[in-house]
């Protein structure tokens, strides 16, 4: 089953090298909003410093509705889905194998956007540990939550529009959570940054869960 | 067999009735009345004014019972489709929607009546109190289940799509509620206003009748949308088996006849569970 | 002016709690109307046989 996982993982990846659209279009994109806020907020009174957490995972959580969809995408090809479903590859496992393959993704543009940050509005990094973990699991969450949502909408004509609609008010708690986390680690005081962290790894481990319980009968549909 | 498109009496002598009601929603309606009106009495004349609130408490009255019955029809919409998912019964898929529907109406409610009291106790409509985010979220999250619906293209009875979200709904709507606490539980304001005063004596008599005006209507409103629901079933299927006979006598000019008046009636796979 | 209306209005933010239990009622009932209108258009499209829901 998980070199199932991996051959699927693999798959969407090795599509992604060669299209580069994560590279070319949703990194740009990420950075665009950044720079769009500071045109928003007034960067000269340190609003940009003190807003970076709730902002960088805003960024985060709209750039991924882009990958999330593009991964969805990638099964739209004519009759790739119905052989996907007729090639015995248990459903769980391409559940698994695409939220890899989008989490990877969504690790390298979290990396990038943490420097921006650091760099665009000053943001002081700090508290590593908490950062690292918080990042691995807010991603962790984002794909699983994302690869599950995709599948819902796919084939629907109004598939574009609905997606934000649906992933963004369920991916809430994760961006509420990952805020107060980074705010911890940036040194805010009286925040408990881990158990923030921990918010966010229970909806990963829940979504994880029910992705792949309920990814078959999603593909059958 | 009646003509399903033309003007039939408004009663027809031994068949079904030409709308949702029967005696059971009348019972139960004319119950929610008597309530609704015993709940004005208690809530709005002979409980007393707060201590600390004044009269304002008047309004949780209503805010809180409204906002349990959008809990409550998110919570039967997740049920509802999670025992589609298992029988695949239509009378399921009735019911989830159905519930949806109530729950985004009383969601409506929850948000206004909490703006309301929210207006002369803090000075603003909106204020990011716990309570109000969550619901707002809420809201947001049963208008993409029925957004979904809408555009879901499966023929009536059901379809996993929509099922499925609505598994995910109320689990959703507990993990949201929560981090939605526990992110303004950071945040106390220095002079706390509470939202749930302590209740006693005539006060907590008008929220209990309120609870049980507001559980009788959601009954009675349950019923009908259920039943509405049904009927959409049953003639969008009929729509079908007229389309597909209209189809076959197409291919068939001689033979058969036009079947689009007279469709062949399918008895429906299963009753409503 | 009835009881009810005079304790209204000579309660402090009569104009709060009439909105807010106006509202309520006013919504809920609307939602009523529009569903059991919609129930009687629908049955008529219905036949018969089908139209039974016990």
């Amino acid at each position: 089953m998980w070199r199932d996982v991996v051959l699927v993982a693999e798959r969407d990846l090795r599509i992604e090298l060669r299209s580069r659209v994560a590279t070319n279009q949703v990194a740009p994109f990420a950075l665009l909003v950044l720079i769009l806020f500071a045109f928003a907020l007034d960067p000269d009174t340190g609003v940009l410093r003190t807003a970076a957490p709730g902002l960088y995972w805003v960024v985060v959580l709209f750039s991924g509705v882009l990958a999330v969809a593009r991964s969805g995408s990638l099964d739209d090809t004519d009759g790739i889905r119905d052989a996907l479903r007729l090639s015995g590859l248990p459903p769980a496992a391409l559940f698994l194998g695409k939220a890899l393959a989008l989490a990877a993704q969504l690790l390298a543009l979290e990396l990038v956007l943490i420097g921006a940050v650091a760099v665009l509005y000053d943001a002081p990094l700090a508290g590593f540990p908490l950062l690292v973990a918080t990042c691995l699991a807010a991603t962790v969450a984002v794909a699983a939550t994302g690869v599950l949502y995709s599948a819902l909408v796919a084939g629907l004509r109004v598939r574009d529009t609905l997606l934000p609609l649906l992933l963004l008010p369920v991916l809430a708690p994760v961006l509420i959570g990952a805020t107060k986390a980074f705010e911890a680690a940036f040194g805010a005081e009286h925040i408990g940054g881990w158990d923030w962290c921990g918010l966010v790894v229970l909806f990963a481990v829940v979504y994880l869960a029910a992705g792949h319980r309920v990814y078959g009968a999603l593909m059958e549909g | 067999m009646s003509d399903p498109t033309g003007d039939t009496p408004a009663v027809t002598v031994g068949g079904a009735p030409l709308h949702t009601g029967s005696r059971a929603t009348r019972v139960l309606g004319l119950a929610a009345l008597a309530t609704i009106a015993l709940w004005a009495l208690y809530g709005l004349v002979w409980s007393p004014a707060d201590r600390e609130m004044g009269d304002l408490v008047r309004l949780l009255y209503v805010h809180v019972p409204v906002a349990i019955l959008l809990y409550a029809g998110a919570g039967l919409t997740t049920f509802a489709s999670a025992m589609w998912l298992r029988r695949r019964t239509p009378g399921w898929d009735a019911l989830a929607v159905a519930a949806a529907e109530l729950g985004v109406l009383f969601g409506v409610l929850t948000l206004l009546t909490g703006s309301i009291w929210g207006k002369p106790t803090w000075n603003t409509f909106w204020t990011w109190d716990a309570r109000l985010t969550s619901t707002a979220l809420l809201e947001v999250l049963l208008i993409g289940y029925l957004a979904v619906r809408r555009v879901d293209p499966s023929p009536a009875g059901g379809s996993v799509r929509a099922s499925i979200l609505g598994l995910l709904l109320f689990p959703n709507v507990i993990i949201v509620h929560y981090s939605v606490d526990w992110w303004r539980s950071l945040h106390q304001p220095a002079t706390v206003t509470r939202l749930d005063p302590t209740i006693e004596g005539d006060m907590l008599v008008a929220l209990m009748v309120g609870m049980l005006a507001g559980a009788l209507t959601f009954a009675w409103l349950l019923l009908h949308r259920f039943r509405l629901a049904w009927l959409e079933q049953q003639v969008e299927r009929h729509d079908l088996v007229a389309a597909v006979a209209d189809r076959r006598a197409e291919g068939d000019p001689g033979a058969g006849t036009p079947a689009s008046s007279n469709p062949t009636p399918t008895e429906p796979e299963a009753q409503p569970a | 002016m009835s009881v009810a209306t005079a304790s209204l209005v000579a309660m402090s933010d009569g104009g709060y709690l009439a909105a807010g239990w106006g509202a309520t009622i006013g919504l809920i009932g609307a939602y009523a109307l529009i569903t059991v209108r919609r129930g009687r258009r629908l049955s008529r499209r219905v036949p018969e046989g089908d139209r039974r829901w016990t």
